[in-house]
Parts: structure tokens; C-alpha cells; sequence
């Protein structure tokens, strides 16, 4: 695949990047009010802080389910781009849905894991990806294709674009630090639902 | 009548409902219902690696402003239950047909612990329980849970008996 020939092999050679400061290059470069599902944890906190943008949608609960959520919000809305913002520790417990999108060859999703090797909202304990497991190569062996590491903060900004631009479906591995969060979503379910409705224009 | 025939009428009830995409873990009871969906080409027909991915795939359906239902196995239904709060907490509609296992002429000792708790499980986690024990309601049933579920805006099971689907539907 000519897209990965500038990305890293393995988690190991990926740079470790700051979550906050990529996940506003991510949203600075979505024009098209794509839809962006947030996975539960600083994950999702960041995304917040990164813009309240109407077309988010934030969990606090139901760990792992951020990429499914997406498939169908992407299935439902088939000329949006739908982007499932997902923890290392999040994935790693609904590790199956990377094959389930693999199987829809949705091409309109993509996938994008911050991968610290902790569940850090818990205390830090290490996660699988710590020790060995690496999820590009997981998703691949899923049969997402178009998968790869970034390399540093460039080249994830260069795999944003190419998802948005490219059919799909698509997963980006970013390597991250273990800062805290920028801000703390709001915890109103309902409300969070409603926005995210009204932004994709599906409610009045 | 046969099991064929009223699971046709199940289906179109779902197509009167508008229901567009069905995640489904493999199961010989919805057996017809998975292959009318997957023969249908405005039906979205999604397979699924666990039932957990069908509550996040038919919120999903929702947010974006379609409908889905979610097939599976009782069994399925305790795999499920942390993930209900996604509907119940965001006030979601959410619609299941559960065919029941471990309650009538089951040869198959591990799903009857299941198949047992799966109305109470399903009731604790703030789903509405229906039950459909002959062919000849059961299109109506689903037609009015799924009214229930998306017009008043909540999670709502059908439960489709083991007596209903055969309790040898299955090789020993």
C-alpha cells in the first residue's frame, strides 16, 4: 500500500504525540460537517475541548462503542464522513467491530485510536498495547487495509486528509502522551443526543 | 402455520415500521428474517461479532436519522447489558427480537441459566418486555413494539418464545 510507505512499520516507531494539541488538528480540518463519535474517557473530553461542534457526539458509558455507533450513523448518512474517536483501552474491548466494519467495507467511516497504553481515567494501569499488542496491525489483520500508524503530528494531519478525501474505511493509529484533558464534557446525555441530531440535520 | 410464513410477517411488520438496518449475530431461530434482510436491497444487513455492537449499531442508525432493530438469542441478551444504558440514558429508541432459548424442550443445559433471567435482565436494564407465543400474533406484536419503541421513544424486547420458533429447530 503506497499511503503506509511513509508511516511506521509498528507502535514502537511511532511518535509520541500530545492528545489535545492533535485532536484540534483533526477538527480544524473537518469542513464538510463530518460526524465525529467520541469514545468514553479524556478521549472524548478533548474532543469537547476541542470545539463543542454541534456534529460530535460524546459517550460517558457503554465502553468500546464508539466504532460501532459510527457505522451506523455512517450506514444512515452515506454522503457524510463519519469518524469514530476511540481509546487504545476502548477498542481493545470491542476489538470484534474492527471486522465488522472490515466486512461493510464502509466507505465513508474512519477510525482514529488515541493510543496511550493505559486507561488513564481510571489511574493509569497499562493496557494490552503496552505490552505488545498493536491495534494497526489488529485492524489489518481485520481486514481494514487502510490502516496505519502516523509517524508524527504531520503525517496524522496528512492521514486526516487522505480519509476525508479517500474511500474508507480507514483506521489511524496515533501514539499519545499522558497529559490530562483540556476540559471535562458536559454530562447530560440527552442533550449531548439532541445536539448531535439537530447538527447532522436529522432534527428540526 | 409454518415458521416461514410467519417470520414473512415479521419482516414486512419491520418494513412497515421502516426499520432500514438489522444487526444480527448468527442464529438458525431468525434465520429468515436474516436472509429477507440480506436479499433486500434497502435493507442495510449488518453481521455483527457481538449483540454489544448491535445496541451501539442501532443508536448509531438513530442519531443519523434512521431506524434499525437488533436479532439475537437470549443468550445474547446478558452480553448486553452495561451497553442498554446507551438508549435508556440518551433517550433513545431501541427495538430487539429475541428468540428465547432454555425454556421449553431445551436439550442444551447451558442456555437455560440465560434463558431464565432474560425478561428480569431486560426489565432491570429499563427495556420494555413483550412476549410472543403463537404464530398467529406475533407480526402484530412486533408491529406494536416497534410503534412503542419509535414513537415513544424507548427500548422495547421481543421476546419470540422457544415454543413459537421450535424447540428442534436445532441438531443435536
Amino acid at each position: 500500500m503506497t499511503f503506509t510507505a511513509n508511516h511506521p512499520a509498528s507502535r514502537d516507531q511511532a511518535k509520541v504525540m500530545n492528545r489535545f494539541d492533535i485532536t484540534k488538528r483533526m477538527v480544524a480540518r473537518l469542513k464538510h460537517d463530518e460526524a465525529v463519535i467520541g469514545g468514553i474517557g479524556y478521549t472524548n473530553f478533548d474532543l469537547w475541548a476541542a470545539g463543542r461542534r454541534p456534529q460530535n457526539f460524546y459517550m460517558l458509558g457503554s465502553m468500546g462503542l464508539a466504532v460501532p455507533i459510527a457505522l451506523g450513523v455512517a450506514l444512515a448518512q452515506p454522503q457524510r464522513k463519519v469518524i469514530a474517536l476511540e481509546g487504545d483501552g476502548s477498542i481493545l474491548m470491542q476489538v470484534g467491530s474492527l471486522a465488522t466494519v472490515a466486512a461493510r467495507k464502509q466507505k465513508n467511516l474512519a477510525i482514529v485510536i488515541m493510543d496511550n497504553g493505559t486507561y488513564q481515567i481510571t489511574g493509569g494501569q497499562l493496557t494490552s498495547t503496552e505490552l505488545g499488542a498493536d491495534i494497526v496491525a489488529m485492524a489489518r489483520g481485520a481486514g481494514i487495509a487502510q490502516s496505519a500508524w502516523a509517524a508524527d503530528e504531520a503525517a496524522f494531519e496528512e492521514l486526516i486528509e487522505l480519509s476525508l478525501r479517500e474511500d474508507g474505511p480507514w483506521l489511524i493509529g496515533c501514539r499519545i502522551d499522558k497529559e490530562k484533558p483540556a476540559e471535562t464534557t458536559e454530562r447530560d446525555p440527552p442533550r449531548i443526543r439532541d445536539q448531535f441530531m439537530r447538527g447532522l440535520g436529522v432534527k428540526q | 402455520m409454518t415458521t416461514a410464513s410467519w417470520q414473512a410477517q415479521v419482516y414486512a411488520a419491520l418494513k412497515r415500521a421502516r426499520i432500514r438496518q438489522i444487526g444480527y449475530v448468527p442464529d438458525a431461530g431468525h434465520a429468515h428474517l436474516i436472509d429477507a434482510a440480506q436479499a433486500d436491497p434497502d435493507m442495510r444487513a449488518v453481521v455483527l461479532t457481538t449483540e454489544e455492537e448491535g445496541i451501539a449499531l442501532a443508536a448509531g442508525a438513530w442519531l443519523g436519522g434512521e431506524r434499525a432493530a437488533l436479532l439475537m438469542q437470549s443468550s445474547g441478551v446478558g452480553n448486553c447489558i452495561n451497553m442498554l444504558s446507551l438508549p435508556v440514558n440518551c433517550r433513545m429508541p431501541f427495538l430487539a427480537l429475541v428468540t428465547m432459548r432454555g425454556e421449553w424442550a431445551e436439550f442444551n443445559p447451558w442456555q437455560v441459566p440465560m434463558g431464565a433471567a432474560t425478561p428480569a435482565v431486560l426489565a432491570a436494564t429499563g427495556v420494555h418486555v413483550r412476549r410472543a407465543d403463537s404464530p398467529h400474533d406475533v407480526a402484530e406484536i412486533v408491529a406494536a413494539s416497534a410503534a412503542l419503541a419509535f414513537e415513544s421513544t424507548v427500548p422495547v424486547a421481543v421476546l419470540f418464545s422457544q415454543r413459537l420458533i421450535g424447540a428442534k429447530v436445532f441438531e443435536k
